[in-house]
């Protein structure tokens, strides 16, 4: 084999006393595509934040191309070759697509000091172009849709290519996590193209994805490296068992048992539209029962969960809660008359950082806590720490601030804050597991059985078809703005091919 | 045909995607274009009132007496623009006026030193204000302190050291050269609202055609995504505030040859009406949004403002009040357009 673009050896990073990382060694080859598999909180990110210079490690060596690097800041990363492709993405919305593509690195494009515009977009547009991607240079940032800003991201991390006399090492956190299959199919395709130009780690929690496009795999757990395979010398089960080792049992997961339709009706929505996002949507969930929504980017479901909360208004129709109708002018109705939504960028959305875990969870609900005009503390403490224990929140102290928490933790924190609510009818859950592992994922869907057992009405979306079927008692499905498809609960599960034909 | 199906599925994603793209630049670009013209549309509607109202507010003379007054406004408010882009504040403007203005008058011809530098002494007394806000730039990147507080402090040193320079007698100003710049005209038009207007071009052009500018925008527009990207945010805040700086000492020694005196009292009232200035032309005081052109704007529309009201017979109580109307509409304006995109972006 050729000598390694990257090694990585005994890699050592705690955080507050946390161990993010315990010596994990990995090498790269030239044009090689590493995958990175571990739960949330194996160390993954972690890892890639260290290669990109975001943050130093503790103990342990980098080299790169057979040199020994130590990186001060992410400048230092960039000129050895490496750039990283964020989770979060790193693009600043009110520049535009050139100027991110080429940020920090216009010198080419400047003529005295002076931006030569033109020549800035034609040379972002030549890293667009490695990509395919139909996107104007001069589009201000924060117009575009996900996906879009995801391939922008993607061609400035190949964008380094033209500074290095190497070729570049791409490190990719999740690229695909924010989008849902459809546009994953063109995103993957880009990144298969890169490897004739660059090597690649690759994190992702679709194992799919990682066996199709990687060539060789890592898992981590618990900041350790516990296995290396090579594609094809491995199936998917033994990499999720080599994941699991601690949580055997979460495969296979039952349907979750039909409802019957005596049940009351909860939510009814009737005939709602808002221009250019959905027209004449009708449909009711009754008390228990998981209603899924399927629908392509742009079907216009997001927007429609986002007026059930009242996050927007629609412009016509009517929704009746419990027999009544309902008008949200803004979210706090739509809370006070027991309605819950777990947003899907959790991060920014669904938590409070700089507040404190249990400050979160209670966040909706001091009113239920109030004596007189305080906040009781005792009882916000004990109600924190009761449900901290029930969902298994690591780590499990209230003072945690929700930032520091992994992705699956911070998802289960979201939940627990609508479970607290003593009077949650209705649970809008919009793409409730994007970005968590297998593990994660299966306690959420034991949450959200939890959530039905009580009698509690839910609206789900997810990016996976087979995900909403499995948890749906009854499936509607949208396309342009319309509903397309309805498919009862009943024992027998819709085959995934009749929702798919509804929704192209 | 299973391959066939998915590829129909790929063309007719791509396809969409450039679509979509369009209908939010269209978007983008009404709100863009609303936050830019918005302000110069009042600035004529507000010309073309006052000047129905009284047919002497449009006549060369009261034009340029609005000039001449605006140019200290607009020079101070090119300064801020670029710090409020970054989402900072510099609060310091005031102070930094005093300490240019009694070093300009002490460098010249004047009643209390025996130095005389001449036209030189422009140079020279705007040192002090670049000294002042690269010192507020170093302080509050090194501390990792808000900017407010800073300036804060930079605000009363400077006054101080103005204070004391002055020692309670105003030096006079006797270089006539200085003088006769100060109050003259070229060509009819004030010379310190060519300086001015100067500075607005020079700044717009360091603003869209510049690492500086752009990089404001970017720290503005997302201060941990521009470190995260590498760039040296430190350092442009630096350069932001001592350009601030710099300008707001231009303005002082500008004003001072204009008046004639040293005056630690030269800026009295300047810091307000200059953040008023840039948040009406449109700049965000959040950062990331707005420009030069704007705060000029801004700078411009409430000096017509103030002068058209003295026009048609306003009592000056009242100004206030109109005044701090046209400030709440403003940030109200701005934020409503705010409050439409933040219910779009996802």
């Amino acid at each position: 084999m050729n000598t390694p673009v990257l090694r990585v050896e005994r890699l050592g990073k705690s955080f507050n006393g946390v161990r993010a990382l315990d010596g994990v060694s990995i090498d790269v080859g030239p044009h090689e595509v590493v995958g990175v598999l571990g739960e949330n909180g194996a160390g993954k990110s972690t890892l890639l934040k260290v290669l990109a210079g975001l943050c130093r490690p503790d103990a342990g060596e980098i080299t790169v191309r057979g040199r020994t690097v130590r990186f001060g800041g992410p400048r230092d990363a960039a000129a050895a070759g490496i750039s990283m492709v964020f989770q979060e993405q790193s693009l600043i919305p009110n520049l535009n697509v050139a100027e991110n593509i080429m940020l920090g690195h216009e010198d080419a494009a400047l003529r005295g000091g002076f931006y030569d515009w033109r020549k800035l977009h034609a040379l972002s547009a030549v890293q667009l172009g490695k990509l395919d991607a139909r996107i104007a240079p001069s589009a201000l940032t924060e117009t575009l849709s996900f996906a879009e800003r995801q391939m922008v991201e993607l061609a400035k991390a190949l964008a380094i290519e033209e500074r290095t006399p190497h070729e570049p090492l791409i490190l990719l956190d999740e690229p695909t996590s924010m989008l849902d299959d459809e546009q994953a199919r063109v995103v993957l395709p880009a990144i298969e193209r890169l490897r004739s130009r660059a090597s690649m780690i690759l994190v992702s929690h679709r194992l799919d994805e990682v066996l199709r496009v990687c060539d060789r795999v890592y898992v981590l757990a618990g900041g350790r490296c516990v296995g290396q395979r090579h594609r094809g010398a491995c199936t998917k089960t033994e990499l999720q068992t080599m994941m699991l080792l601690q949580h055997p049992d979460v495969r296979g997961s039952p349907a979750l048992p039909a409802r019957s339709d005596a049940s009351a009706v909860v939510l009814q929505v009737r005939e709602l539209s808002r221009a250019d996002r959905y027209r004449g949507v009708s449909f009711e969930v009754r008390a228990g029962e998981v209603l899924g929504i399927a629908g392509a980017a742009g079907s216009g479901r997001e927007s429609l969960c986002r007026a059930l909360f009242g996050a927007e208004v629609p412009d016509s129709g009517e929704m009746v809660l419990d027999g009544r109708r309902v008008r949200w002018s803004e979210p706090a109705d739509a809370v006070r008359h027991g309605i819950g939504y777990v947003p899907a960028e959790r991060s920014t959305e669904g938590l409070v950082a700089g507040m404190s875990v249990a400050e979160n969870m209670t966040l909706a609900h001091l009113g239920e806590l109030q004596r007189g005009p305080f906040i009781a503390l005792g009882p916000e403490k004990a109600l924190a720490r009761r449900w901290m224990a029930r969902l298994a929140i690591q780590p499990c102290t209230g003072e945690t601030q929700a930032q520091w928490l992994s992705g699956g933790n911070q998802q289960k924190l979201v939940l627990a804050k609508w479970l607290i609510g003593r009077k949650l009818k209705v649970l809008i859950l919009d793409h409730p597991w994007r970005g968590l592992d297998v593990a994660a994922k299966a306690e959420a869907v034991d949450m959200i059985r939890e959530f039905a057992r009580a009698g509690i009405a839910m609206v789900l979306i997810t990016d996976s078809i087979d995900d909403l079927i499995a948890s749906s008692d009854s499936l509607i499905v949208m396309k342009n703005g319309m509903v397309s498809g309805v498919f009862k609960g009943g024992p027998a599960k819709p085959p995934e091919l009749r929702i798919l034909e509804c929704m192209l | 045909m299973e391959t066939q199906h998915r590829q129909g599925v790929l063309s007719g994603l791509r396809a969409g995607w450039p679509g979509r793209a369009d209908r939010g630049d269209q978007e983008a670009g009404w709100a863009h274009g609303w936050r830019l013209w918005g302000p110069c549309l009042a600035l004529l509607a507000l010309c073309a009132g006052f000047g129905v109202a009284e047919p002497g507010f449009l006549t060369w003379a009261n034009l340029r007496v609005i000039a001449d007054s605006s140019a200290v406004p607009m020079i101070l408010a090119v300064g801020l623009t670029f710090v409020v882009l970054q989402g900072s504040l510099d609060l310091s403007i005031e102070g930094v006026m005093a300490l240019c203005s009694l070093t300009i008058a002490m460098l010249v011809l004047n009643s209390r030193t025996s130095l005389d530098f001449g036209a030189s002494a422009l140079v020279l007394a705007v040192l002090p204000g670049l000294c002042m806000g690269m010192l507020n730039g170093v302080v509050l990147t090194r501390l990792a302190v808000p900017s407010f507080m800073v300036t804060l402090g930079a605000w009363s040193v400077a006054l101080g050291l103005a204070m004391l320079l002055s020692g309670g007698q105003p030096p006079i100003m006797k270089d006539e050269a200085l003088r006769a710049f100060g109050q003259g005209r070229t060509a009819s038009v004030p010379n310190l609202a060519i300086v001015a207007a100067a500075v607005v071009a020079l700044g717009h052009v360091l603003q869209h055609h510049t690492r500086f500018g752009r990089y404001s925008m970017a720290i503005g527009g997302g201060e941990h995504l521009a470190r995260q990207s590498g760039l040296p945010v430190d350092r442009y805040k630096v350069l932001a505030f001592a350009l601030c700086g710099l300008l707001a000492g231009l303005a002082g020694t500008l004003e001072s040859t204009r008046i004639g005196l040293g005056h630690v009292d030269i800026g009295a009232g300047q810091l307000l009406s200059t953040i008023t200035a840039v948040v009406v032309g449109g700049t965000s005081l959040a950062g990331g949004r707005g420009g030069v052109l704007q705060s000029a704007v801004g700078a411009l529309l409430l000096n017509v403002l103030a002068n058209g009201m003295v026009f048609i017979g306003v009592v000056p109580e009242a100004q206030l009040v109109v005044e701090g109307g046209i400030v709440l509409a403003a940030s109200l304006l701005a934020s409503w357009q705010l409050r439409g995109r933040m219910r779009e972006v996802r």
